[in-house]
């Protein structure tokens, strides 16, 4: 009976058998879908031994500093594959988004070797790839003797591998020549719409497709929503996260830009006749129909107020929707999904990306030893597994993305998640200029957003100032 | 002819001479063994801050490595025409301003009422100590929630006397005020305990005197309690104004130096400086500033203090 159901396995993970008839065969053997699980979890772990050496760093043993996320949970809940597959060893550390940057940046910059590999977003390898805390990890991928045969790095999203490569040239086109890979994505938002049917429906209002109509469908949810309810969720605190999620999507679906790049040196392109339009538009939106004490707002309080019932829609990374679908939350089963196109005339969405991605410490004294593992947790075997067992949603790979089990049970629970996704997920890339001044300047556009919308100056004058000062500091730092 | 030094047998005691020399020479070590520990704190002290001033002398950003080097001055020279670092020190004289001079007042008042011992008086005291014992940070996260207009209980109250628009830490024009009350909550019970302690160490025969002569009570105030009280009244806004004009978690927690740079603080810039834009010399810059404003004022209230303690003296 064993042999058997060990061949049904293999024929499962080899694509000859579908997941139901996997089902029924198991099932007539009398397995159990608990007992069919664990032995489909060896077959895979088998099915990924294949052709190479994952027993090669046996008995070693790498830390992990790690971002309190989903993500993390679902490696967690997998790790024992892992250390099965390859009889290492993996230690970690994890700590709240709040504090996590803080700590990478002081781990790295110390030089420290007690973290081999860490999370990290895209635009932070601006800063610690230049400064050299980070491995070129192509040296890795691009060789047979150290990745699996099956490892498929070209299964991972095009825009997303772009996304997460630059030559540290400031300007210079994320994925462009002379590009170093300075992290693997692991999982991705995308920035979408994300509203309470029911509140829409009760309100008599109907999905915005553009900004001008989300503007003017948040300012009458306020008005008649009786000072509990309001119209937009964006973020609003003086941080670059307030401009990379909805406001940047938006911004680049107006065909904006942060900076023009002439001759290598960057110039700021905020305060453009069409970029001031946009900011108008987009200040007005958060006046007549934002949160009150919108200055304060981190993707927590967009997402909560969603998920509360206390906002109608969020113009903010599709997952952030996606997790108050579900939980405990009051309005779980209320929320709905839209890809959105802000600009009216545009052809199609263009969402900016937030990658999390896995990096590797320049100060690693086991760097072989932290790529098997940073392959094995960026693998096709431990996408599905988090795709289709636990939350690992986006995920960053098009073969994940083809799982008919993970698209029926986003379809089945998240109605209308995919076809935003498919509809958003070909513009989605980062549309921000890599320079190493980022968060600087981006905090700093946040904090004049945060001015023009609290009215303490005027949208043309704030735009004026900010790009008067970012030209100031690009040309002492020697980039403008 | 030469004289050779006479050799002892192996085994044999030295003479006392030369143990006497041993132990003169172990005396003399004394002093400095004993000295040692300090001087290695002081170290401990000196090794970061002149680092901190080195770097503060250099373009040092971890991101763009390849433009390090020795400038000088030329972050301070930066700051006197950078209207973000003008504005930085403003913000931090307004706060320490504001916050000090509450508290102080709020303080003594307290403190005043908590005077006389009763079981009463003693229990409060140690309620208002509650508010000291929360984590500035986590108080901040707290008010956050009681001012957030959808269900927060200041919000709800605001709105009962109509000022439900008014946005606490998110308009610029009441941010300060909204930090300041955090920082008033947090801290005010310290000057108490500190004014407390102060008012019921006084001897209180200049006081029965007075009672005895019918001296009216603000009399009594202005002319004897506080005189006497002013050395207390000095070392509590000394810690406080060095706390204030330091701040940082307060501030960060609730609005990060926003809106705009509405509450942009020395230690929430250098913070910024350093964690996120990873410009450490500039981020050094600014705190070697801190230190400056810091000892200054540190100066002029120990000197303020050490005159009325001779004053005291010389009319004792």
């Amino acid at each position: 009976m064993t042999e058997k159901a060990r061949e049904f396995c293999e024929a499962l993970v080899q694509g000859r058998i579908g997941r139901r008839e996997f089902g029924r065969r198991m099932a007539a053997l009398g397995i159990g879908t608990g007992a069919a699980g664990a032995m489909l979890n060896a077959a895979s772990t088998q099915a990924l031994a294949q052709g190479f050496d994952w027993g090669r760093h046996r008995g070693r043993s790498i830390k992990l500093l790690l971002n309190k996320h989903p993500y993390t949970d679902a490696m967690v809940a997998n790790l024992d594959s892992f250390k099965q597959l390859t009889g290492m060893n993996v230690a970690y550390d994890v700590f709240p988004e709040d504090v996590y940057f803080d700590r990478v940046t002081a781990a790295l910059s110390s030089r420290s070797a007690e973290y081999d590999a860490f999370m990290t977003g895209a635009y932070q390898t601006w800063q610690y790839g230049p400064a050299g805390w980070l491995v070129d990890l192509n040296e890795y991928i691009k060789d047979a003797g150290k990745t699996a045969p099956n490892y498929n790095w070209d299964d991972v999203l095009p825009n997303l591998r772009a996304s997460t490569a630059w030559s540290g040239q400031p300007g210079a086109e994320l994925g462009g020549p002379g590009s170093k890979q300075w992290a693997i994505p692991w999982g991705f938002e995308l920035n979408s719409l994300a509203y309470n049917r029911r509140i829409l429906e009760r309100m008599g209002v109907g999905v915005p497709k553009s900004l001008p109509e989300l503007a003017e469908a948040s300012a009458k949810i306020s008005r008649d929503g009786g000072g509990q309810l309001y119209g937009v969720g964006v973020r609003g605190s003086r941080s670059w996260a307030t401009i990379h999620p909805g406001f940047l999507s938006g911004y680049a679906n107006y065909g904006q830009r942060d900076f023009t790049v002439e001759g290598g040196k960057l110039r700021p392109a905020m305060a453009t006749p069409q970029s001031k339009e946009f900011h108008r538009l987009w200040v007005k939106m958060i006046q007549d129909g934002g949160p009150r004490n919108w200055a304060t707002y981190t993707w927590y309080q967009v997402g909560t107020d969603l998920g509360a019932g206390a906002s109608a829609m969020i113009f903010d990374a599709d997952i952030l929707g996606y997790f108050m679908n579900g939980g405990d939350n009051r309005e779980r089963g209320n929320i709905a999904y839209a890809a959105f196109k802000p600009n009216p005339a545009a052809q199609a969405p263009t969402p900016n990306a937030w990658i999390w991605s896995l990096a590797m410490s320049s100060a690693s004294r086991q760097k072989d030893a932290a790529w098997a593992f940073m392959q094995w947790a960026s693998g096709t075997e431990h996408g599905l597994f988090g795709a289709r067992k636990m939350d690992f949603v986006n995920p960053v790979r098009a073969s994940v993305w083809k799982d008919e089990e993970f698209r029926a049970r986003i379809a089945r629970s998240y109605p209308g998640y995919l076809e935003q996704y498919d509809a958003s997920a070909p513009g989605s890339k980062i549309y921000f200029t890599p320079q190493p001044l980022f968060f600087n300047l981006t905090t700093e556009w946040a904090a004049s957003l945060q001015r023009m919308v609290t009215k303490e100056v005027p949208v043309d004058e704030g735009l004026d100032r900010l790009a008067e000062s970012v030209t100031r500091q690009l040309r002492q730092a020697g980039i403008g | 002819m030469s004289h050779s030094a006479p050799t002892l047998p192996p085994g044999l005691p030295l003479p006392a001479a030369a143990n006497r020399r041993r132990t003169r020479r172990a005396d003399a070590w004394l002093p400095y063994l004993l000295s040692l520990p300090a001087l290695l704190v002081c170290i401990g002290i000196l090794v970061p801050f002149v680092t901190a001033l080195w770097y503060s002398l250099q373009r040092y950003n971890l991101a763009m490595p390849f433009t390090r080097g020795f400038i000088g001055l030329e972050h301070y020279q930066e700051f006197l025409s950078d209207p973000a670092f003008w504005n930085t020190l403003r913000v931090s004289a307004v706060f320490t301003l504001a916050t000090v001079g509450v508290e102080l007042l709020l303080g003594l008042g307290i403190a005043l009422l908590l005077w006389r011992r009763s079981r009463v008086n003693d229990a409060a005291a140690v309620v208002l100590l509650l508010p000291l014992m929360t984590a500035p940070a986590l108080a901040s996260l707290m008010w956050k929630l009681m001012t957030n207009p959808g269900f927060g209980v200041l919000a709800w109250a605001a709105a009962q006397v109509g000022a439900g628009d008014f946005r606490w830490a998110s308009a610029p024009s009441s941010a300060m005020f909204t930090v300041v009350l955090v920082d008033v909550w947090v801290y005010t019970p310290f000057m108490v305990i500190l004014l407390l302690a102060g008012l019921r160490s006084l001897p209180p025969q200049p006081f029965e005197a007075a009672r005895l002569d019918g001296v009216p009570a603000h009399f009594v105030l202005l002319r004897i309690t506080l005189p006497m009280l002013a050395p207390f009244l000095l070392t509590a806004t000394l810690f406080r104004t060095l706390d204030s004009i330091q701040q940082f978690d307060i501030v960060y927690a609730m609005t990060q130096g926003g809106p705009g740079d509405a509450l942009m603080v020395f230690q929430v810039q250098a913070y910024l400086e350093f964690f996120q834009y990873t410009n450490v010399g500039r981020s050094a810059a600014l705190l070697v500033v801190l230190w400056a404003v810091t000892y200054a004022l540190s100066r002029l209230f120990i000197r303020h203090w050490m005159r009325l303690r001779q004053g005291g003296r010389a009319h004792g």
